[in-house]
């Protein structure tokens, strides 16, 4: 199982930069590489923050990563938002 | 820290849950195989969760690509660096990577990624649920004022939106790390021609500009 699951990651991560690394690429490839950074970045946020498992959850983890954001949002300060949302998530969950 | 309790609880020895972590070193995928032995699957099915879990690297993959020089072999060992938390730093809001930052936090975190294990699957009784300490908010903050950072354009916002719209809705209905791929293809929005021109502008100002 253990080598199993390491077959399969080392392929993933191996297949795009196999398939498409070391060379340029035409303007409309570009356009949409630009592009996955924001999609990916926000599926992660809404997959992990407003679900737990395969179930639409909202808990003390969405406050509290609500309030990172909006730290992070106001300040610009990435540290601020890491630090903030645990903090407030644990508070949350301890009251 | 918490794969190594949940590894253990989940029937693996502390020496295979440590050994998977240096191996395999995709967290998600890692949970995903672990939860299905602990619901009693099989090993089959353990690596086809963790291989859709890691679905994602395919974007994520062919995104840093073009910043990658070298032989295939080269290349695709690079590849491996690919954590999400790594990439999303690593990334450029013109599309480009910067490798050395993406290596370096990569190997911060497999050093962090072992560790973290090794002292869950072995002292995991004694430190109680990361759950707790609220970690479990860390990661989603992190990539969230990432996106705060990268999402500066108006086009850039709209995918974004779209992105998480797409990963809500599949949540619910497709097996876990599909949500994540499929909203990926938000960013086919770049095709239109209005996102090409945006990108063929920058590019000539960058060639005037040197």
């Amino acid at each position: 199982m253990i080598a199993g699951c390491a077959l399969v990651t080392f392929a993933i991560k191996a297949a795009g930069p196999l398939a498409l690394g070391g060379r340029e690429l035409p303007t409309w490839f570009t356009s949409v590489v630009v592009l996955l950074a924001p999609a990916l970045l926000a599926a992660l946020v809404a997959s992990q923050a407003l679900a737990d498992g395969d179930r639409l959850a909202i808990g003390a983890d969405t406050a509290g990563v609500a309030a990172g954001g909006l730290a992070a949002w106001r300040t610009g300060s990435i540290i601020l938002c890491v630090l903030l949302a645990p903090a407030v998530t644990a508070v949350l969950r301890a009251l | 820290m918490s794969f190594g309790v949940v590894a253990q609880q989940a029937g693996l020895s502390q020496l295979e849950t440590i050994v998977m972590s240096a191996i395999v070193f995709a967290g998600s995928a890692q949970f995903s195989a672990v939860a299905i032995l602990a619901q009693g699957g099989g090993a089959g099915a353990a690596i086809a969760a963790a291989a859709l879990m890691n679905s994602r690297f395919l974007p994520m993959g062919v995104a840093f690509a073009p910043s990658l020089r070298g032989g295939p072999l080269k290349r695709a060992l690079q590849g491996q660096a690919v954590v999400d938390a790594s990439w999303a730093l690593a990334a450029r809001p013109d599309g480009s990577f910067d490798r050395m930052l993406l290596f370096g936090s990569s190997a911060a975190a497999y050093v962090t990624w072992v560790t973290g294990t090794a002292i869950g699957a072995v002292w995991g009784g004694v430190l109680g649920d990361p759950e707790d300490l609220g970690l479990d908010a860390l990661f989603p903050a992190f990539f969230l004022a990432l996106l705060l950072n990268e999402a500066r354009s108006g086009r850039a916002r709209g995918v974004a939106a779209l992105g998480a719209l797409i990963a809500l809705v599949l949540v619910p209905l497709a097996p876990a790390g599909v949500p994540v791929l499929v909203a990926s293809f938000a960013a086919l929005i770049g095709l239109t021609r209005g996102a090409r021109e945006a990108v063929l502008q920058r590019q000539e100002a960058e060639g005037e500009a040197r």
